[in-house]
């Protein structure tokens, strides 16, 4: 199979067309959706398995001229970095439409499964894409139907939210076009030009240190607001209080993660310059972000908007291993992502369950949960559990790998020594407000009115069972995928602090 | 840097073995099972601190000041925790609180670089505690789940089992020979001297008579005397063998696994100890300088006094009321009510930590709102608020626009012209 890749992103394509002849029948919608979706997942997992691990380039390439005239090009592979984020986007999906499939949708079903399958081609596309020019359709592509997903299906201040996300990003992504075409002119002569990662790192020795700067500038910016970092992050805790379930679940899981892989992918092999000169700000922004995303949840009302704080904070751990530019702070970012992907989205997704019984979501209404749901609480206690980082569980290695490697960083300013502990101090924090919240939510006295509601039922714990086995199996055995990451992440890392060319630059 | 890692992997210790400042978890946390209580926050979780401490002996001695640190917050605990048990009318928190007290001495051996000393205090402590726990079970179970000793009062003719084995761990936790607690904490207590902290060592002992008082007063309140609920006592029972056997055979380590540390500083467990405790390729320090006979033999006997003057008043204040506790209470006034309220420590956390806290992720959640995200909003409506006023411009009436064309038009032939003349310069 040569064509791997394009068929992951043909895939969810070819689900629209039976997906628009039964329009009418929700039941066909339903089985059309989760069929695609299932398929889709399985072809990334078969995409997984032809990974040669161990070698750092790009693999199942696939290159044909798009804009031959523009040096534009349909180009796309997978490396260690990318190779693991597609599978977990993939699964990620199908629970998201196996889940919707279950009744959180009360209207306009096919309309909503075209959405996520648009979605799902975009999200895909942003980790497949080495082209500049493709990765920002694909950029942009995600950002259309999450817009009409948080804009019909969600809740009463849909349009305010939906909204805010939409001119938050675009006004990122725009700058990102700038920088994109500043990179082209800059590539090489009048029908040299090029957009294509490899090569473009290859002409990389001419970009000038002012160039750098400013261009890391325009990608950081859509990147940080995408991720988002602190202080681009207020549209999250709006997009996700108003967006249904579904759509939380991979506004977490999957859209923040091509922030933080937007980073590693293009802006730290293309301006080594760039980098060294915005590495303070990098550094700063994200233990800020650790702590302060961490202290803003713990006084939220709202469950779904804990939840997204404590994104936030998490993502802090993604943004500093990228940029303490060593191989543990990079490979721990990469987990992390992964990581927030499984639990951060099982944090949402029972969150969402529990709202469909209780249709409540502020903490103060809720409370002695345990009393009636015990596969529930056990479950929804192993992700929090596992989101502060209890070692033996996934999100303790991510992080654990995180601080190792902000411990080792030597830069500007201050050292590792002094990021390292304050970054720490978030893992606790993070004890103080899940703990806190759990303990209010699952135990203490009960409402009456919740006595009858019914456990999980069996949809529900399909969609919950994959997450927990991800969870627990990137926890005690993270080696295999460590081993993935490694070499494609050491490559990164040496081409974004190859001393040569970030001397050639500053001269 | 070394001393640094110490004083870090110290506090960590100081977290889970309940020190100071970092105590009052364990007694709250007595709120368990009493068999949780006596295995996990008695016998052996609680002393992970101890032990993390005790196995990096070869960093410790390497960075001399931390070990100091170490000694001072053991020692502090055990006499602040001792005081507190002296007062509390919860039979479980006078336990809770003596077993906080009797982690600190392991501590202040740690310190004084007796590492020996403090595992083998914590193998004896595993089984005396664990007895008094269990054996306050068993007691809490037979009075209905109350736990107050003041409702208490003669119960060894209902519980004899429970009564003589608690009676045995009470010698063994006031350090009576030759019960365990002897020898394990008499090391203690004499490495402190010996070693050069004659301070910490007036305070070991001086902590030795408050704990001896407290065991005494809580096994006088509890088994002896008049039964003070009449009701309670009449269907007071001893408890099942399933419960009793565990506690006899507790008694009988409490009573003779001190023999594991005899002769003194030469006995099995320094021998078995001593080969892992050592830093590979260095000596630790001499655990003890061997002191003179003198000493040798007047460190016990100051602790044994000790331990037997705290037995004596707490027998003369609760069978003979002379002096009369509650006489006492009322003398010592607010000194009292600071030791009943433990030193209102909890109340300082939730007040003014946890409070303080609360307040300020309040503030920093209102800062995003109103400032972060209120940037954010501002920047829309101005926006919003631009084009609106722009919309102006845009009047449809031909007229207004050749005249704007007309005005650009002179603009830009103005600057040609200056830029030709030399006037500006790009």
């Amino acid at each position: 199979m040569t064509h791997l890749l394009t068929l992951l992103i043909v895939i969810p394509l070819a689900g629209l067309v039976p997906l628009v002849i039964f329009r009418r029948d929700d039941r066909a919608v339903k089985q059309v959706a989760i069929t695609t979706t299932a398929v889709e997942l399985a072809l990334s997992l078969w995409m997984l398995a032809q990974f040669h691990i161990g070698e750092a380039d790009f693999q199942l390439v696939e290159r044909i001229d798009w804009l031959p005239s523009l040096g534009i090009r349909y180009f796309v592979g997978v490396d260690g970095i990318s190779v693991l984020l597609v599978p977990m986007t993939t699964l990620l999906t199908f629970i998201s439409v196996l889940y919707s499939s279950g009744g959180a949708i009360k209207m306009r079903l096919a309309e909503y499964m075209t959405a996520f399958l648009l979605l799902e081609v975009g999200m895909v596309g942003v980790f497949l894409a080495l082209d500049l020019f493709l990765f920002y359709v694909f950029f942009e592509l995600m950002l259309v139907p999450m817009y009409l997903i948080i804009g019909i299906w969600g809740g009463p201040r849909r349009i305010y939210s939906t909204l805010k996300f939409v001119l938050f990003t675009l006004a990122g992504s725009l700058l990102m076009l700038v920088g994109i075409v500043a990179v082209y002119l800059a590539s090489g002569d009048a029908g040299s030009r090029t957009l294509s990662l490899p090569e473009l790192i290859e002409a990389r020795g001419s970009f000038s240190a002012d160039f750098q700067f400013w261009v890391f500038l325009a990608f950081g910016l859509a990147f940080a607001i995408k991720l988002p970092m602190v202080p681009f992050h207020t549209w999250l805790p709006d997009a996700h209080v108003e967006a249904p379930t579904a759509g939380s679940i991979v506004l977490a899981g999957v859209l923040l993660k091509a922030g933080g892989y937007g980073f590693l992918r293009f802006a730290l092999p293309l301006f080594p310059f760039g980098v060294q000169a915005w590495l303070p700000a990098m550094i700063l922004l994200s233990v800020v972000a650790i702590l302060y995303g961490a202290v803003v949840s713990a006084v939220q009302k709202d469950l779904k908007k804990l939840v997204a704080y404590s994104s936030v904070a998490h993502m802090g751990f993604v943004t500093l291993g990228i940029f303490v530019l060593n191989q543990q702070g990079g490979v721990g970012a990469v987990l992390q992502m992964l990581n927030h992907g499984f639990v951060t989205g099982a944090l949402f997704l029972f969150v969402g369950i529990q709202y469909e019984k209780t249709h409540r979501r502020m903490i103060a209404d809720l409370g002695g949960l345990a009393n009636i749901w015990p596969v529930y609480t056990t479950l929804f206690g192993v992700f929090v559990l596992a989101s502060l980082g209890l070692p033996g569980l996934n999100g303790f290695v991510g992080e654990f790998l995180v601080l190792l490697g902000t411990f080792r960083f030597p830069g500007v300013p201050l050292g590792g020594l002094f990021w390292g502990p304050l970054a720490a101090i978030g893992v606790i924090l993070a004890a103080v407000y899940l703990l806190w919240m759990f303990q209010r939510v699952m135990y203490g006295p009960i409402r009456e009115s919740y006595r009858l509601l019914p456990d999980m039922s069996r949809l529900e714990l399909a969609c919950a069972i994959p997450l927990l086995v991800m969870t627990v199996v990137l926890g005690v055995v993270p080696q295999p995928f460590i081993a993935i990451i490694e070499p494609s992440l050491d490559r990164v890392v040496r081409l974004a602090t190859d001393p040569g060319l970030i001397l050639m630059a500053a001269r | 840097m070394l001393t640094l890692i110490c004083v870090a992997l110290f506090f960590g210790a100081t977290g889970k073995s309940a020190q100071l400042p970092l105590h009052s978890w364990l007694p709250d946390a007595m709120e368990g099972p009493t068999p949780v209580s006596a295995l996990i926050h008695a016998a052996t979780m609680v002393t992970a601190g101890v032990y993390l401490v005790a196995r990096s002996t070869p960093l410790f001695t390497a960075a001399g000041s931390a070990l100091t640190l170490v000694a001072v917050v053991g020692t502090l605990t055990a006499i602040f925790a001792a005081t507190i048990a002296l007062v509390q009318v919860d039979i479980k928190r006078v336990m809770a609180y003596s077993t906080v007290s009797q982690l600190g001495y392991m501590f202040l051996a740690l310190g004084v670089g007796a590492p020996i000393a403090a595992i083998f205090h914590l193998a004896t402590h595993a089984f005396f505690k664990a007895l008094l726990f269990l054996g306050s079970g068993s007691v809490i179970h037979a009075m209905d789940n109350v736990q107050d000793m003041r409702r208490y009062g003669g119960l060894r003719r209902k519980l004899p089992w429970t009564y003589w084995t608690m009676l045995i761990a009470g010698g063994a936790l006031s350090a009576i020979p030759p019960l365990a607690g002897f020898w394990s904490k008499d090391e203690i207590v004499g490495a402190a001297f010996t070693n050069g902290y004659p301070l910490l060592w007036g305070v070991g002992v001086l902590t030795g008579a408050l704990t001896a008082f407290y065991v005494t007063r809580a096994l006088w309140l509890t088994f002896h005397g008049e039964p003070r609920d009449h009701h309670l006592y009449e269907h007071a029972h001893e408890s099942p063998p399933v419960m009793v056997l565990p506690l006899a055979a507790l008694a009988v380590g409490s009573a003779f696994v001190g023999f594991i540390g005899v002769p003194p500083e030469a006995g099995f467990i320094h021998g078995f100890l001593k080969p892992a405790l050592e830093a590979r390729g260095g000596e630790i320090a001499e655990a003890t300088k061997s002191p003179a006979a003198v000493t040798a033999l007047g460190l016990p006997a100051t602790s044994v006094a000790a331990g037997l003057i705290g037995i004596a008043i707490g027998l003369s204040m609760y069978v003979r009321h002379r002096p009369d506790p509650a006489a006492v209470a009322r003398a010592a006034g607010p000194y009292y009510r600071i030791l009943v309220n433990k030193y209102y420590v909890d109340e300082l956390y939730d007040h003014r930590f946890v409070d303080l806290a609360r307040a300020f992720a309040g503030a920093a959640w209102a800062f995003d709102i109103h400032i972060i995200d209120g940037l954010a909003n501002r920047l829309g409506w101005l926006l919003s608020l631009s084009g609106t006023g722009l919309r102006r411009l845009q009047t449809g009436v031909v007229g207004n626009y050749a005249l704007s064309i007309v005005a650009g038009l002179l603009l830009v032939l103005g600057a040609y012209g200056a830029y030709a003349a030399g006037v500006i310069k790009p």
